[in-house]
């Protein structure tokens, strides 16, 4: 008798548990839901924020927001053009992946495949302690040193030998837009050399191994086998780098000289300019009016165009170079 | 006819010793161009870190790091507020960017592999993470702006740190994914076999067992966040004064690193630099922390994306 109440006992306790543990499993999954529901509906708030803060601006100029030059905030007579930004985003983009993404891959092999070991290992994370310094350290750096450095040692002998190309113009203050493409170039080298690394690391050794069996230096071996094979990937990694350097702000604001309107489309090396995302930290808070905060919330969104595309171009070749590389490496 | 052949051959030999001379040579030449390239990289951060400590440290004193801001141009009072409002900002949005990210990355890892609605589901939210880790925080500064400054009427610490917190949720998730999928699937088999529930076998095995996996991922959230400016101009505004109220402007170190460059006094400027190397100690030894943890575990670490 008191050996069947003891069993009832038991069997009652471990059905009672596991009851608990059934409701405990449904609140952790809908805990664990409603955190990427979460993180999802903060991408949504993202899109619609920006839509909805810039359709004033869009309502007012229609397409003149885009392809207009002019850029006036007085009352009355406003006009909002975000080319001139537009076009200096891209010039100084373009200088700072000219000079870095070729530095980059060159770290990215040289730490990999010349001096593999600690050496490499000790080399690399150096170049990524500079991924770790903030970007408003790197812009006091080149308000106060790099830009009078680069000024006399670069930007004027440039301008005394070739001054008569349009290029390199206009005498040089040190605050423009090469010097901004140059500061900017230094920031996205370890991001593009880390995942280039990741990239080269992911190129099958049966590849280098042939190189190598056919006789091949380790350069040639580097030309035959990894070039070739991370193409994509190093494509991918150098995108990464342009959407950083596309919506770096602070740094940019520092030292891109911050012209406004027509005269912030750069007509040579040395003019200073201005970029989408420049102006918005120049103006946020100065903004006079809704249609000018407006105006500034536009080109918000229209960087946030650019760079999301750019990520996902990105995402979608590193992603699928770094997959089947893995597969054929298994 | 015989003498030609051995010349051929003779030929052919010098060509191939000449050529792998040549070989060698442009290999030893590539070699060094690139040493330049890692070269070209380091001269940076040497010149910033020598910089940033020679002007910094002498700006450095307890009135510095304790006094709010003097009068504008005079050479006293200190970045009090400025180190005080990091710290809160950076603490709230940690409250909710670090449980949130991890949810996010058991979710990935654990729940999302299941049936082909989840995996769609899981596929979108990885997308969007990995594209908003690549979203300029100026552009998430502005959606902070929108949603909560223009709500609550004025510049807030709740703003600031909302906004960093948006910004830290995909890199925490993203490193939180990658550690749990480490462990061993034999582990959560083990936990099922004894009867074990199945949240119980990822809290206590999966996620105890990524611990420090999922530390680190929550150190390097905040080494980011804490070096952020853009986002702070349109959320915080800045201010001389300590924290009084949530519905006030807060003060944050990156943010008065710029103010104080903007000014055209060099006292400022010093306090500037003062303020950077404050900033740079902070974020290059919580780099260094997370060096030292990941490498003791032996896993490797995505600082880029």
């Amino acid at each position: 008798m008191s050996s069947k109440d003891h069993r009832t006992e038991i069997v009652q306790s471990i059905h009672s548990k596991s009851i608990k543990s059934i409701s405990g499993d449904k609140f952790f999954k809908a805990l664990v839901i409603g955190a990427s529901i979460y993180a999802l509906i903060m991408v949504a708030l993202v899109f619609y924020a920006l839509t909805e803060g810039s359709l004033p601006i869009l309502f007012k100029e229609g397409l003149h927001f885009i392809f207009g030059t002019d850029w006036n905030p007085v009352e009355g007579r406003e006009a909002f053009g975000a080319l001139p930004y537009i076009i200096g985003t891209l010039v100084s983009s373009a200088i700072a992946m000219t000079i870095a993404v070729p530095i980059s891959i060159g770290i990215a092999i040289f730490v990999n495949e010349l001096v593999p070991g600690k050496i490499g290992t000790v080399l690399s994370f150096i170049v990524e302690l500079l991924a770790a310094v903030p970007s408003i350290v790197y812009g006091l750096w080149a308000l106060f040193v790099f830009r009078f450095w680069l000024r006399d040692y670069i930007e004027m002998p440039l301008h005394n030998s070739f001054g008569n190309l349009s290029v390199f113009g206009q005498t040089p203050f040190g605050l423009d837009v090469f010097t901004a493409g140059i500061v900017l170039a230094i920031m996205i080298i370890p991001i593009i050399s880390a995942v280039s690394r990741e990239v080269i690391k992911s190129v099958p050794h049966s590849q280098k191994e042939a190189a190598y069996a056919l006789g091949a230096t380790r350069w040639e071996m580097v030309r035959t086998a990894i070039l070739p094979y991370g193409k994509s990937g190093l494509l991918g990694a150098s995108f990464l780098g342009l959407g950083r350097a596309i919506g770096e702000t602070i740094l940019v604001t520092m030292i891109i000289g911050n012209a406004v309107g027509l005269s912030a489309i750069p007509m040579s090396l040395f003019s200073p300019s201005q970029t989408l995302s420049s102006i918005i930290a120049n103006e946020f808070n100065e903004a006079s009016g809704d249609l000018h905060l407006s105006a500034l919330i536009g080109l918000g969104l229209v960087l946030f165009v650019i760079t999301f595309f750019i990520n996902i171009i990105a995402v979608f070749i590193v992603s699928k170079v770094t997959k089947s590389n893995s597969n054929l490496r298994e | 006819m015989n003498k030609e052949n051995k010349d051929y051959k003779s030929i052919i030999q010098d060509s191939i010793v000449k050529n792998s001379k040549k070989r060698k040579y442009i290999n030893k030449l590539i070699t060094v161009v690139l040493f330049g390239c890692v070269v070209i990289a380091i001269i940076p951060l040497v010149s910033i870190l020598v910089d940033v400590f020679e002007n910094g440290s002498a700006a450095f004193n307890l009135n510095f790091l304790f006094l709010p801001p003097g009068s504008i141009g005079s050479n006293d009072g200190g970045i009090g507020p400025a180190i005080q409002g990091t710290l809160m900002i950076v603490g709230f949005a940690t409250l909710v960017g670090a449980p949130v990210g991890v949810l996010v990355g058991v979710y990935l890892s654990e729940y999302a592999s299941f049936s082909s609605s989840n995996r769609r589901f899981a596929y979108l939210l990885r997308l969007f993470n990995d594209v908003m880790t690549g979203i300029p925080s100026v552009v998430i500064g502005i959606v902070g702006y929108i949603t909560i400054v223009l709500a609550l009427g004025s510049f807030s610490i709740v703003a600031g740190a909302f906004v960093l917190s948006i910004i830290m949720i995909p890199i925490v998730a993203r490193v939180s994914e990658e550690t749990l999928k480490l462990i061993p699937n034999s582990l959560r088999e083990a936990g099922y076999a004894l009867g074990v529930s199945k949240w119980k076998v990822v809290w206590h095995i999966v996620v105890k067992g990524s611990k420090s996996g999922i530390v680190t991922g929550i150190v390097l959230g905040i080494s980011r966040i804490a070096g952020e400016t853009a986002p702070l101009i349109m959320t915080i505004l800045g201010t001389s004064l300590f924290f009084s109220s949530f519905n006030s402007p807060v003060d944050a170190l990156p943010l008065r690193i710029w103010r104080l460059a903007s000014q055209p006094y060099p006292s400022a400027h010093q306090q500037g630099w003062g303020a950077a190397l404050l900033l740079i100690l902070i974020v290059l030894s919580l780099s260094i922390v997370l060096r030292m943890i990941s490498q003791k575990r032996g896993f490797q670490l995505k600082t880029a994306t």
